[in-house]
């Protein structure tokens, strides 16, 4: 299996091209901003500001160059790795932070846009886009489901149940794995004796891609391909995207006791930032001036989002009980009281 | 108004809330062409078409992950778990995600679904097929969890648990689908979720209990009526969240309690109706209170099954103990 690529690290093409240049300018902004985002959130992670962070560094064509694929009414189900595809498809930044910052608020999607609060436990997500396309199609309308997860996650029973459910109902479901190597310690070679991830799809009756994870024009083109034949009622795909992981699992993880460094600095060449940045300057889109505008323009966004979540003032103690239900059951009522009196 | 037994109750209320609402599927396997394993989905896919009633793989965490999808999406589903020792897999997708999605996204996404799952056991089916573990369901947070005892509530209790916002656990006792016939209301209704019935009144002792326990209590109150003792009994209907006025509302009134649940002994519905008792109306306990439960064993095979299900000699014999006599 040759993994789809279109564009070369060196920033040539080996195919054509799926957008244009003013196109390939805004995608690679977002990338931009999606690593910022990456990087501040870290860094507030060590400042105390933050719980753990899940860091994607590396993993940004896959997650922009998918969702630029999207309608903005289509569905996107991702997991805690997967903050600039959700920001991409509508999310705030400012909602991103807060729920790193633990508050629930942080899972509320603005009204309009259909994006689930990331998935915490491995797995069990890309049946609800399943049934999210299911339920789409069988309300008449054509939008699809996007599931975002990992090389582990397809060890774990509900992507068995998952695959098999969209494959039996054709549904619009195109499932991205972000193949990053790793899930947590544990390589890809051990996680599943498959030679290639993609294999999979062909016990779910499913067509299986596999894209080269760091180039944004490999990723949008097999990611706008299955979005196509998801909308027009041909079924589900599956995509697996090789990647790299270029920070730890978390913030709490230790990389290096599991992978050398030389394999990190190995990926750091194939990065799907510069490779953007290469293809933009080979045809005369990029100078320095524009780059620097770009990088301020996405430090000020995140800073603005940090400000604004930072500004919220966290919930009141027995707003736990007002969140469970449409309105608090006798339970929830009689353990406000509870709260309330004895702290 | 026609006379009916709890499966066929069940059935007019799917079908009813199938012709009122399209929002409204029902899912699950052999549900559709067969009419599912206890027939309580009879004819209902030939009237509403497979697109309504859709047969599923068998993957019980699928389904109710899938339901919960279609939930969030708009869709009402109304999912079927074919026995309670089958939904195991599916608990995860409950515990972790049914329960939790309106609080994760502060309300912007919702579950209104239900999930219908026959329990219990009295019937001596092999094993996975008889179990009581209801007190796992409610426990969860974010799910109600409502145990029908008869045809009439059975209805009237889907129906809302159908038209609620939130996910409902809806608990099918099967000994009682073909235990009891009533004269079952043909139009539409529906009954309060988190509300008690008492369905016995007495004055000597209370029992408190639902599902199909509720029957063998009447019956273990028949035996003590014979000795002259008048004996309360109140059915619970939901399990989570728990009508505790109810339950301190009895003990008032008789002063002796007894909880009864074929669930496993350790950490069930009794348990919790016994520490509310204590709890809330301490002083006006006469005895102390009584569990009557599964054991903590496996629900034994069909030859030594009646071992272990609570009947109404054991029921019979603690409200005597809480009496004295």
């Amino acid at each position: 299996m040759e993994p789809v690529r279109i564009l070369s690290p060196d920033g040539s093409l080996v195919g054509d091209a799926p957008f244009d240049l003013e196109e390939a300018r805004r995608l690679f902004a977002a990338m931009v901003t999606g690593r910022t985002y990456d990087h501040k959130a870290t860094a507030m992670q060590k400042q105390g500001r933050l719980a753990t962070y899940a860091p994607f560094e590396g993993q940004e064509a896959c997650q922009i160059g998918s969702v630029a694929a999207l309608r903005p009414d289509d569905w996107l189900v991702g997991t805690y790795r997967d903050a600039a595809a959700m920001w991409f498809q509508g999310y705030p930044w400012q909602n991103l932070f807060l729920g790193r910052m633990g508050d629930e608020r942080g899972g509320e999607a603005p009204a309009g846009v259909n994006v689930t609060p990331p998935s915490i436990t491995v797995g069990g997500h890309m049946i609800h886009a399943v049934g999210l396309g299911w339920a789409e199609r069988l309300q008449g309308r054509d939008r699809v489901a996007l599931t975002l997860f990992g090389d582990g996650a397809t060890s774990e029973g509900d992507f068995h149940e998952a695959m098999n459910f969209a494959g039996v109902y054709a549904t619009p479901t195109i499932f991205l794995c972000q193949n990053n190597g790793f899930a947590i310690s544990m390589p890809r070679d051990r996680q599943t004796a498959a030679e290639h991830l993609a294999d999979k799809a062909i016990g779910y009756g499913m067509p299986g891609i596999q894209v080269d994870g760091n180039d944004l024009m490999a990723i949008y083109s097999v990611t706008r391909d299955a979005v196509a034949r998801a909308r027009t009622g041909e079924g589900p795909t599956f995509i697996e995207a090789l990647t790299f992981r270029i920070g730890p699992h978390t913030t709490t993880d230790d990389a290096g006791r599991y992978r050398e460094d030389g394999e990190v600095e190995e990926w750091r060449t194939r990065d799907p930032i510069d490779r953007v940045r290469a293809y933009l300057r080979l045809n005369d889109a990029w100078d320095e001036a524009w780059e620097q505008e770009t990088a301020d323009a996405a430090g000020d966004e995140i800073e603005a989002a940090v400000a604004a979540a930072e500004a919220l003032e966290p919930f009141g103690p027995t707003a736990m009980f007002d969140r469970m239900y449409a309105e608090p059951t006798s339970a929830m009522d009689r353990q406000r009281g509870m709260l309330r009196r004895d702290g | 108004m026609a006379e009916m037994n709890m499966a066929q109750a069940i059935n007019q209320a799917l079908d009813l809330a199938l012709a009122a609402d399209d929002a409204v599927i029902v899912f699950g396997e052999d549900v559709g062409t067969t009419g599912g394993v206890f027939r309580v989905t009879d004819g209902l896919q030939e009237t509403y078409g497979a697109e309504r009633v859709i047969d599923a793989p068998v993957a019980e965490s699928g389904i109710v992950g899938a339901a919960l999808g279609m939930a969030i999406a708009g869709l009402k589903p109304v999912a079927e778990i074919q026995f309670l020792g089958f939904a195991y897999p599916a608990y995860d997708q409950i515990v972790s995600h049914v329960g939790r999605i309106r609080n994760r996204s502060n309300h912007r996404f919702t579950a209104p679904m239900v999930i219908r799952i026959p329990f219990g056991g009295g019937i001596g089916a092999a094993e996975h097929h008889s179990e009581s573990a209801e007190a796992m369901l409610a426990h969860t947070p974010g799910v109600k969890v409502v145990v029908p005892s008869t045809p009439i509530d059975a209805k009237g209790l889907l129906l809302a648990a159908i038209e609620d916002p939130d996910p409902v656990i809806f608990l099918e006792p099967i000994r009682m689908y073909r235990a009891l016939k009533q004269e079952v209301p043909d139009e539409h209704y529906t009954l309060p979720i988190g509300v008690a019935q008492t369905v016995r009144e007495g004055v000597h002792a209370s029992i408190v209990t639902y599902g199909s326990m509720v029957r063998a209590s009447q019956r273990a109150a028949d035996l003590l009526a014979e000795e002259g003792v008048s004996v309360e009994i109140v059915d619970l209907r939901t399990i989570s969240p728990l009508d505790e006025d109810a339950i301190v509302a009895t003990v008032r009134r008789t002063g002796r309690l007894v909880a009864v649940t074929e669930g496993h002994r350790t950490g069930n519905m009794a348990s919790e109706i016994a520490a509310i008792a204590q709890e809330k109306a301490l002083y006006s306990l006469l005895a102390p209170v009584e569990r009557v439960t599964g054991w903590d064993t496996v629900v034994p095979l069909k030859r030594t099954e009646a071992h272990y299900v609570p009947g109404p000699e054991r029921i019979a014999a603690a409200v005597r103990r809480t009496l004295g006599t």
